[in-house]
């Protein structure tokens, strides 16, 4: 089972998540991200984009390919 | 083993400002370790001044806060000691190119065999956003408040000339090219060095009003391609991005250990 | 038994540094080529990889003292050597390995300066540097010798010092002992004391703090590369080895970098006397300059003159003690250095009577010669010019 969490102890509310993330499945409420399980494919950029480590995605195997990050 | 296993929970979340790129840095030198497997008791982090050198307290290996600029030199004398461990070290582009300009081109040439990661986002921001050797001209800084007219290094040329057998650039953006890149530099033999082009929104975005985080990202993104993409037929001002050195040439360390079997035998 | 074998040799006194480094265990050197200290660099360039340990010439001195650091931290002992304009650039290090408490040694072959100064020639200016060349309230050790014998052993008592105590320890020699030849004397290994590394007990797996003291005082060390992982700042610091600005904690640690070396000052007092026991005039010397103290108060002496010799070789933290002890039934204190009174002020803030206290020095490059000593001795004392 995938889980996918935000510290929000650690999220400093930035939005690079929010801004780059290819499904719009998050957000911020006030100065913290939120996520929408509904849009979210697990594709883990959003993992990966985070400054503050805050975005933590278990799984167990690869499922969905991996999203691709924009090439100029 | 997981990213929150090679660091120091306890002291996040970290003292960067929102958005600042040093976290997505760090974010992706770790999955690199982890995905690699090395052992966080083979890692040694160096670190000198300013923003980006706080880097070494939040990783969980051996780990060292210099002087500003000395970080290079420090490292040196512990890889030159315990030529088994493998040693990184981030370096901000102040602490880097300008009072650690001459370590730098020095580790270079000696081609020992550290990782300098280069997180240049053109501004000191620990001492609050005033002009960097990387800054380059018409840069509005603190110190600079009718615009910078300091031409700026180029990481990647200066490296290469100075003699870095692994020569690399990416930005904050290009995350997966953060780390196929960073995998490549800690496994490469020799002195590499690994240019981050990275966003500081509080000093540097806000100053010359090219936006927030978001933006500067954006920015990145938009204004750098690929090592000899054809867009730079049209617009020869993008910044190339990618693996510009990679050579197996003599490394210091390796070089040593054949000066003490000589020196032993010859006794 | 030839001379080899009694390890007998006829060197100058930077070899016999080499030589007390190396029998202290010394693993470790980074340098930069200058007078009058290169021959250090250039003969552990030789007999360190002999020894399996490492040698190298950084691009300047501030790299020199910063790889020295760094390699005492990976676990070697380790050294550096300069002179004044040298030992000026590494001062911000320097500062680093007394608030990290990394234990290095330091040889300043000292040249008259300021700046360039007087390449080749003695002085010995740079005491007062030695005990406040880098900035911030701190303490430090700085030891010199007047002879080759001296030197060698010297050299190794500070190493045993920089060990047992975590810190920077300063070898303030002059051009001229630096560079003059004498018998030295190399006893077999384990005849006199070395001290190693103090490692910590601490198991795998358990917190080990680096800036925790045992109830001697002492902080054992782990090194990078070994069992415990661990974290060092030139920032204020808790036990942890992990910044703080605290400020209970802050003020623990200054006080502790402070009082740990001069609350022992006497414990780490190195000095020789000759002639002291019923001596009217005291003389405090140190370095070459006390070779011309020795000569003028043996020629005293055969004159029937009441003259004795108190030779520092702990500069730093000031004998304060000793120096009362030794001139308590002196009429009159002269102090012989190659500077403008940089120990006399000492001298003066530490006995009962600073008026009696006279400076006789050299300041033109050139050893302080005993007929300089004898001419104002002899005006002081009363006995004409």
């Amino acid at each position: 089972m995938e889980a996918y969490t935000i510290n929000a102890g650690w999220c400093k509310g930035c939005g690079i998540c929010v801004a780059f993330c290819p499904k719009k499945a998050l957000g911020l409420d006030g100065d913290k991200a939120v996520h929408d399980p509904e849009l979210c494919v697990l594709c883990g950029m959003c993992e990966l984009y985070c400054p503050d480590l805050a975005i933590r995605i278990d799984k167990p195997a690869k499922k969905v390919k991996a999203g691709k990050e924009a090439t100029a | 083993m997981s990213v929150q296993d090679l660091i120091r929970q306890r002291f996040f979340p970290h003292l960067w400002c929102p958005g600042c790129g040093h976290g997505i840095v760090l974010n992706n030198l770790l999955r690199v370790i982890d995905a690699e497997g090395y052992d966080p008791y083979s890692l040694c982090m160096v670190s000198g001044i300013g923003c980006s050198s706080r880097v070494s307290g939040y990783v969980n290996f051996h780990t060292m806060h210099t002087m500003h600029g000395r970080a290079l030199a420090c490292a040196t004398g512990i890889k030159l000691t315990k030529p088994h461990l493998k040693v990184l070290v981030p370096m901000g582009d102040g602490d880097a190119m300008a009072i650690g300009g001459n370590h730098f081109i020095h580790a270079c040439r000696r081609n020992i065999d550290l990782t300098a990661i280069v997180l240049n986002n053109r501004i000191y921001g620990m001492t609050g956003g005033q002009y960097s050797p990387l800054s380059g001209p018409g840069v509005l800084a603190t110190t600079a408040p009718y615009s910078s007219i300091d031409n700026m290094f180029d990481t990647v040329k200066l490296a290469s000339g100075a003699g870095a057998s692994f020569v690399a650039r990416t930005t904050a953006f290009h995350v997966r090219e953060i780390q196929s890149i960073l995998k490549k530099a800690i496994a490469h033999k020799g002195f590499s060095v690994v240019e981050i082009l990275v966003g500081c929104p509080t000093y540097f975005g806000r100053k010359n009003k090219l936006g927030g985080q978001v933006e500067l990202m954006e920015h990145y993104r938009d204004s750098t391609v690929p090592i000899g993409s054809k867009k730079l037929e049209e617009n020869p001002h993008l910044i190339q991005r990618g693996i510009f050195v990679e050579e197996e040439r003599a490394e210091y360390c390796a070089e040593y250990a054949r000066i003490i079997e000589r020196a032993v035998k010859e006794q | 038994m030839s001379k080899k074998e009694r390890n007998i040799s006829f060197v100058q006194g930077n070899e016999a540094c080499v030589r007390g480094a190396l029998y202290a265990g010394v693993k470790f050197f980074a340098g930069y080529p200058i007078t009058p200290s290169t021959e250090i660099a250039e003969q552990l360039a030789r007999e360190l990889p002999r020894i399996g340990g490492s040698f190298i010439q950084m691009e300047d001195e501030i790299a020199s003292m910063c790889a020295v650091c760094g390699a005492s931290l990976a676990g070697s002992k380790a050294m550096t050597a300069t002179s004044g304009p040298g030992f000026s650039l590494k001062q911000e290090a320097i500062g680093y390995a007394v608030m990290a408490e990394i234990p290095c040694v330091v040889v300043n072959v000292q040249r008259a300066g300021p700046s360039t100064g007087l390449p080749t020639k003695a002085a010995q200016g740079d005491v007062n540097q030695a005990r406040w060349g880098t900035h911030g309230d701190h303490s430090i050790i700085a030891m010199t010798a007047s002879g080759i014998q001296d030197v060698f052993n010297v050299t190794i008592e500070a190493f045993n010092f920089a060990e047992t105590y975590r810190t920077p320890v300063i070898l303030l020699f002059d051009e001229v002992v630096g560079h003059m030849r004498e018998k030295l004397v190399i006893p077999p290994q384990g005849e006199l004391p070395v001290v190693e590394r103090l490692k910590t007990s601490v198991k795998v797996g358990v917190n080990y703090h680096p800036y925790l003291p045992r109830e001697d005082g002492r902080l054992p060390m782990s090194d990078y590369g070994g069992e415990h992982r661990f974290h060092v700042t030139g920032l204020y610091h808790n036990i942890w080895g992990f910044p703080t600005e605290n400020p209970d904690e802050s003020h623990r640690l200054l006080r502790h970098l402070v009082d740990k070396l001069e609350n022992r000052a006497h414990l780490l007092a190195r000095w020789k006397e000759h002639h002291l026991e019923d001596a009217e005039s005291v003389l405090i010397s140190y370095g070459s300059s006390a070779r011309s103290a020795l000569h003028h108060v043996e020629g005293c002496r055969a004159k029937g003159h009441r003259h004795g010799l108190l030779e520092l070789q702990t500069l730093w933290p000031f004998p304060k003690q000793l120096v009362r002890e030794k001139t308590a039934r002196a009429r009159h204190v002269f102090v012989v250095e190659m500077n403008m009174g940089q120990i006399t002020s000492q001298v003066k803030a530490v006995v009962d009577d600073p008026d009696n206290v006279f400076l006789i020095n050299r300041l033109d490059g050139s050893l302080v010669t005993p007929s300089d000593i004898e001419s104002i001795i002899r005006v002081v004392e009363g006995r004409g010019v």
